[in-house]
């Protein structure tokens, strides 16, 4: 399946402070609600212009901080089609793929707000439609894989009742 | 096969060697939620009808992060924990009790475990010599339900420390100093190990200062070997009986090693807005603050209390700086009140609150305003950190924090207060 959407440029070292701020700490039991301020301290235009399908895109070191796992878990509700990102803290990437939302480790640098981009997670390419460049993104670990192809850590579960991660 | 820490605790849960890069699926000995990803993390299980603990007794709920609660969302977030207590039998600890890595260091975590929290700073219990490290909520989750997680074997990153800190010079200073060096992602999927004359000759209370902050660097976990300083501390806790001496090899292979004097060191500050972003406290010299935080579970224990005390006596705080001291845990809190501490925060003019993760989670206790700036003996000034995307934060130890309320802005504590 190809990903189709828009991109929305970050900086380096994006905290999970940024993306679900303690100050709405009391919204972790209200997701739906927590949504709405996403990424909210790193650009408070993000939550309320994005549209779904639309692509996060950031430097190094994406999701650093915090183990609130509400961070990735409202990108997706938010209805992002995946992270792309030059580097992930290792907590958050291991959340999102718990998660479902896909996280891509690639050479950012060369997209620009705003930019077009097909993502093709099967075959490991990020289209930039708006430059036409192809770029390849690092492949996941087939652990990650297994999960994120599942639909997360409790599909996972779900559907093995256990962990189920030999590759 | 010659092992590094992480190794060795790793393969003896899976009854084999490992190496870094290697999945392997690993009984887990310690579990810990708190109040802020326990809800969550019961919802997943409530969704998987997955609703118990494997091992009650070492599964731990936290109310420390929003203690006591501010608002009734989170008084029924901390419904949800007491209730998700009651039907496994999990420990639930108290609003009264402290933030959750001092307690798992207190009374749960012991040399040889695996601990797994839904808390990224979990990787403080690394300085007993147990395999620590945070993740999020529905893979503690799953540990607490069935026992188990998977890990990646992390490849190590060892941090060789000779020589003594100079006076005024504190194991805050030299995990600064190191994540200035390496970078907030210097050590991104990797285990930090401390070793080393200078690592031999600290305190746990120290040991627990550099280990808590190994996330800080991207870090999985930060270790310690035991010995007798791990043993006489886990005595004290009356858990004597959970020692267990752990080395790494000879031989061992690191990814990489970086040797740090602590003799060369100065006091060190981390400037807004990321934590490797350091200078001398001296460079700071200057930077009016208008609140100091001492507290935390990077530095909120009872030998932190006594520096920032023997600072504060006899001293009142600059009138245009607050200063708010929260001790970690309710054993830190009686003991700082049994040396007469409190006596010495409040007649300088702090603020003392009970123990809990207070200010630095920006939810309550110490929220800053617009353009203010504090110092703090945290492990975070991310933006937005202390709940004020306006807010400027930096980290220094107890001593300079303390110096600094006293100055009204940013000191090198030697220099005052120290000589």
């Amino acid at each position: 399946m190809i990903l189709k959407g828009k991109a929305w440029k970050f900086g380096d070292s994006i905290s999970t402070d940024q993306i679900a701020p303690g100050r709405y700490f009391h919204l972790r039991t209200n997701l739906p609600e927590l949504t709405k301020h996403v990424l909210e301290d790193a650009n408070k235009d993000f939550a309320s212009n994005m549209q779904p399908g639309d692509f996060v895109v950031a430097g190094r070191n994406f999701g650093l901080g915090s183990s609130r796992e509400h961070a990735p878990r409202i990108i997706k509700i938010a209805g992002v089609n995946a992270v792309l990102a030059q580097s992930f803290a290792r907590i958050f990437f291991r959340n999102s793929i718990n998660v479902g939302l896909p996280v891509l480790e690639i050479d950012t640098s060369g997209i620009e707000e705003g930019d077009e981009l097909e993502v093709d997670l099967e075959a490991g390419t990020v289209r930039n439609v708006t430059r036409d460049k192809t770029l390849i993104f690092e492949p996941l670990p087939p652990v990650m894989v297994k999960i994120l192809g599942d639909g997360g850590l409790v599909e996972h579960f779900k559907k093995y009742g256990d962990f189920h991660l030999e590759t | 096969m010659a092992s590094t820490l992480a190794e060795k605790i790793i393969a003896a849960h899976v009854g084999r060697d490992v190496k870094p890069g290697e999945i392997v699926v690993t009984d887990v000995d310690v579990t810990a939620l708190q109040d802020g990803t326990g809800p969550l993390a019961i919802e997943q299980l409530e969704e998987l009808d997955l609703v118990r603990a494997q091992n009650p007794a070492n599964t731990v709920l936290f109310i420390d992060h929003a203690a006591p609660s501010p608002r009734k969302e989170l008084s029924n977030a901390h419904i949800s924990l007491r209730e998700f207590a009651a039907k496994t039998g999990a420990v639930l600890s108290e609003i009264n009790e402290g933030v959750c890595h001092q307690r798992l260091v207190e009374s749960f975590a012991s040399p040889g475990d695996i601990v797994i929290g839904a808390d990224s700073h979990t990787c403080t219990s690394g300085a007993l010599a147990a395999f620590a490290t945070g993740m999020g909520s529905t893979d503690v989750g799953i540990g607490i339900a069935t026992g188990k997680t998977w890990l990646k074997v992390p490849e190590t990153l060892r941090v060789e420390i000779t020589g003594e800190f100079k006076p005024g010079v504190y194991a805050k200073d030299l995990i600064l100093h190191l994540i200035g060096m390496i970078g907030a992602d210097g050590a991104t999927y990797m285990a930090l190990e401390f070793g080393g004359s200078g690592a031999d000759a600290m305190t746990m209370s120290e040991r627990f200062t550099l280990a808590n902050m190994a996330v800080e660097a991207g870090g999985k976990t930060g270790l310690f070997a035991s010995d007798e300083t791990t043993q006489a501390f886990l005595e004290e806790q009356g858990r004597g009986e959970s020692y267990r001496e752990l080395a790494p090899d000879d031989g061992a292979e690191y990814a990489r090693t970086i040797e740090i004097d602590a003799s060369l060191l100065e006091p060190t500050v981390s400037a807004p807005h990321t934590v490797d972003n350091t200078l001398k406290a001296a460079d700071a010299v200057g930077v009016k603050v208008q609140q100091v935080f001492i507290g935390t579970c990077t530095n909120g224990r009872i030998e932190d209390l006594r520096v920032a005390a023997d600072i504060l006596r006899g001293h009142k705080r600059n009138p245009e700086t607050r200063l708010i001291v929260t001790p970690a845990s309710r054993s830190v809190y009686l003991q700082a009140a049994r040396e007469g501490l409190l006596e010495v925060f409040v007649e300088a003019g702090a603020l003392v609150t009970g123990p809990g993760c207070g200010a630095c989670v920006g939810v309550h206790g110490g929220v800053l305003g617009d353009g203010e700036v504090c110092l703090a003996t945290q492990n975070r000034n991310f933006q937005g950190r202390m709940g004020n995307v306006e807010g400027l934060i930096y980290l220094g130890s107890p001593a300079t924090a303390a110096a600094t309320a006293i100055a009204g802005h940013i000191v090198d504590p030697r220099v005052e207060f120290l000589t």
